[in-house]
């Protein structure tokens, strides 16, 4: 489903991404870690378009598409969603309206019907339900005054309304409570398909507990210095990261 | 907010395409035009082309006196090349016989040019039951609903006929709330306006309707001058609208309008604008300049509220005011004002207290784009009687890309100590991260700045009837379309 190749990227003539190769397939899940400042949010970044990092080499191919050449909005249609790190607030807009525009947008691009209010609400309230999510909601204004957490929950709303075929959630369960964690994590796994893969970028193992990862890749200074399976994760909670990262920044000095 | 509201904001995002100005066109329709250049004789050939009574003759003469020995203002944030008042068409009306019963006898051709503008008469009526005075250049072509309103005592028409039918009133209110002398343009007004509105709710009557004025400058060359007089009786309530448009011409037209607003006791009056003069192309050729006075009074426990939503004209100097006289009366003030490309705008308002326990809200939002100047110029003036008055002041500035600018005049008097006046002002700009976010979640650039705009004016476009805030999204839709980029 997304390969890529030799990434590297930066901003401002300053390398951030050196060299990333992944590639993962429909039905997996996987797992980044990496100490902070090593890239994660910016590989998420560069994946979903964002405009102000420059990619300088490397290639990024969807579904067999390039990437690389769509407009971020183009990337959503063809479903790829981004839980980001730090949901921004959009003053005014509720929730729902939020939603709905976003929906309507991306089956307008898929030469679909605007889904009617009707079957959009229901949608919506099942989706609630899933996550446990408080009535009243929906006419909150798009994160903001939402708390830590509650941000968080929003996004994966999002992703459960939008059911998108490459989920990547950075850091998606740090804000959370441990009761929202289990139910978010419930909610990720529920949405699960054979057809869907999710790449999940974290810190803590316990996340992992919930959301079992097929791979678990360690990204350090902008590459992917170590991949394996979900044992890796608990080494790494047992051991921190010095272990690898030291041989890493010996082999590339 | 409705689901049916929601629903029309998405329609709304699909229809709007292209950002030239929409509502550019002439419309062939013979007009009675009197020679340019404004002088004694002028001001006497309106009056008498209108067939008016002595007195308003001689209002407009003391007028046009006044006029001579002042002087037009300069204001220190806007630049423009004055207008050459002798270079002005002072009247101009279509030649058929304009005033009509119903719609359905309106010239074609006329009605054609209905249909082409924003808000469609036709639709707007059966919609939402609006009754509807169409000015055109400088005469009233169209007033609908007549009938229905008359059942309960309510005058809407033309003020042209209201200075024939009803002229004790005129009389009496006319120049009351905005005399002759207040400033350069509303003595310009008085001596030379042919037509506008004139509405009065008798005591304790709910307008069952939306009372609506559309104008429209069409003749080239031709000023227009219209006045509204509304009059909301003791315990009366009433809403009204303006919308107004001009074709696209490569001379700057003057608009100087006066509205007068008397809300008696316990009177309410919501006074909505969706304003969309022709602003001029991209580098500032063109272009309406919109010079208006709107004052309205409140007598104890009355309440007035002004809306507007400016994205047009090319240069905008205009304050919505409310004198705030009798005790326990409210004024309210909700505005968007838009600037892009090479559009200026001076706008705000005045809250003048005089009355005990009185209170007002100034609600003021600027976007500004382009390279355009956006100002907000407010006064809040409580006066030593005004005990326990209050205001709250919000005013927010946003900036689409950075050659554009926006300044903020907050003047406040409190000449007493039991009252409160409370000021807050922002300023931010459309950040990237907004857009990026909404780009990730499939809404595009545009559509995302429409989004975020929508919110970010929330407050003022609540205040708006609903079809009213659709067509004022879309305006400013309209008016921001690539201005990032
Ligand atoms: N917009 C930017 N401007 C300047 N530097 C940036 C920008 N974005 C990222 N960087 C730098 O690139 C590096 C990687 O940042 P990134 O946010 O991708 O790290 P991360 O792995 O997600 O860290 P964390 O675990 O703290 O979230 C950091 O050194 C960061 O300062
Ligand atoms: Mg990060």
């Amino acid at each position: 489903m997304l390969q890529i190749k030799e990434l590297k990227a930066g901003i401002e003539g300053n390398q951030i991404l050196k060299g990333i190769n992944l590639e993962v397939n429909a039905g997996e899940i996987h797992a980044i870690m990496g100490p902070n400042g090593s890239g994660k949010s910016t590989l998420s970044a560069v994946i979903a378009g964002k405009e102000e990092y420059e990619v300088e080499g490397g290639t990024i191919s969807f579904d067999g598409k390039n990437l690389l050449e769509l407009d971020p909005e183009e990337r959503a249609h063809n479903g790829i969603f981004l839980s980001f790190q730090y949901p921004v607030e959009i003053p005014g807009i509720s929730v729902s309206n939020f939603i709905k525009t976003s929906i309507t947008e991306k089956r307008k691009a898929q030469g679909l019907q605007t889904l009617p209010t009707k079957d959009l609400l229901k949608m919506m309230r099942e989706k609630m339900e899933l996550l446990s999510i408080k009535k009243g909601y929906l006419s909150r204004n798009m994160n903001e005054g939402f708390s830590g957490g509650e941000k968080k929950r929003n996004e994966i709303f999002q992703m459960a309304m939008l059911e998108p075929k490459l989920a990547i959630l950075d850091e998606t369960d740090s804000g959370l409570d441990i009761d929202a964690l289990r139910i978010v994590a419930n909610g990720v796994n529920k949405l699960r398909t054979g057809d869907n893969a999710t790449i999940v970028i974290t810190h803590y193992q316990r996340l992992l507990d919930y959301i079992v990862p097929d791979f678990v890749h360690v990204l350090h200074n902008g590459r992917i210095i170590k991949s394996g399976g979900k044992e890796l994760a608990l080494e790494l909670e047992e051991k921190g990261y010095d272990w690898i990262t030291k041989e890493a920044d010996k082999k590339w000095a | 907010m409705s689901e049916q509201k929601r629903q029309s904001e998405d329609e709304l995002l699909e229809k709007v395409t292209s950002s030239e100005y929409k509502y550019g066109f002439t419309t062939d329709v013979e007009s009675d035009t009197i020679p340019k250049g404004l002088s004694e004789d002028v001001v006497r050939i309106i009056s008498a082309k209108k067939n008016e009574p002595e007195w308003m003759l001689e209002y407009r003469l003391k007028a046009y006196n006044a006029w001579l020995e002042m002087e037009e203002p300069n204001w220190a944030n806007i630049n423009y090349t004055k207008p050459n008042y002798q270079e002005i068409i002072y009247y101009s009306a279509p030649k058929q016989k304009p005033v009509l019963d119903s719609l359905d006898d309106l010239d074609p051709e006329m009605k054609e040019m209905f249909d082409k503008l924003g808000i469609s008469i036709d639709e707007q009526n059966k919609l939402a039951n609006v009754a509807v005075d169409i000015v055109m250049d400088s005469v009233s072509v169209a007033t609908s609903f007549k009938e229905t309103l008359a059942e309960k005592g309510i005058i809407f028409c033309p003020i042209s006929d209201a200075i024939q039918d009803h002229p004790e009133l005129v009389k009496k209110y006319l120049g009351s709330v905005v005399p002759a002398r207040d400033n350069f343009f509303s003595a310009l007004n008085a001596a030379v306006f042919s037509d506008g509105s004139f509405c009065y709710i008798p005591k304790g009557v709910k307008c069952p309707m939306e009372l609506s004025t559309y104008f429209r400058i069409n003749e080239a060359g031709t000023g227009q001058f219209e006045r509204t007089l509304l009059i909301a009786d003791e315990g009366s309530q009433v809403s009204y609208l303006e919308g107004c448009t001009a074709p696209m011409r490569d001379e700057n037209q003057l608009h100087a309008a006066v509205v007068e607003l008397i809300a008696m006791d316990d009177a309410n009056i919501k006074y909505s604008t969706v304003q969309n003069w022709y602003p001029g192309n991209a580098e500032g050729v063109g272009g309406v300049f919109n010079f208006v006075t709107k004052r309205g009074i409140c007598h104890k426990s009355a309440k007035i509220s002004w809306t507007q939503v400016e994205t047009g004209s090319a240069v905008t100097w205009k304050y919505p005011s409310c004198i705030l006289k009798g005790d326990n009366s409210i004024g309210e003030f909700f505005s968007v004002a838009v600037t892009n490309n090479r559009q200026q705008a001076d706008t705000g308002t005045k809250m003048i207290h005089l009355g005990k326990n009185t209170k007002s809200t100034i609600i003021a939002k600027g976007i500004s784009a382009g390279k355009s100047e956006g100002n907000y110029r407010g006064l809040v003036r409580i006066s030593k009687g005004a005990t326990n008055s209050r205001n709250f002041s919000q005013c927010d500035s946003l900036l689409m890309g950075d050659k554009c600018g926006s300044h903020t005049f907050p003047y406040i008097e409190v000449k007493n100590n039991s009252s409160k006046v409370e000021h807050e002002a922002t300023t931010s700009k459309i950040g990237e991260d907004q857009i990026f976010y909404c780009n990730q979640r499939g809404i595009g650039t545009e559509a995302a700045i429409a989004l975020i705009v929508n919110g970010y004016c929330k407050d003022v476009l609540n205040q708006l009837p609903m079809e009213f805030a659709v067509e004022a999204q879309k305006l400013l839709e309209i008016s921001l379309e690539g201005s990032v980029g």
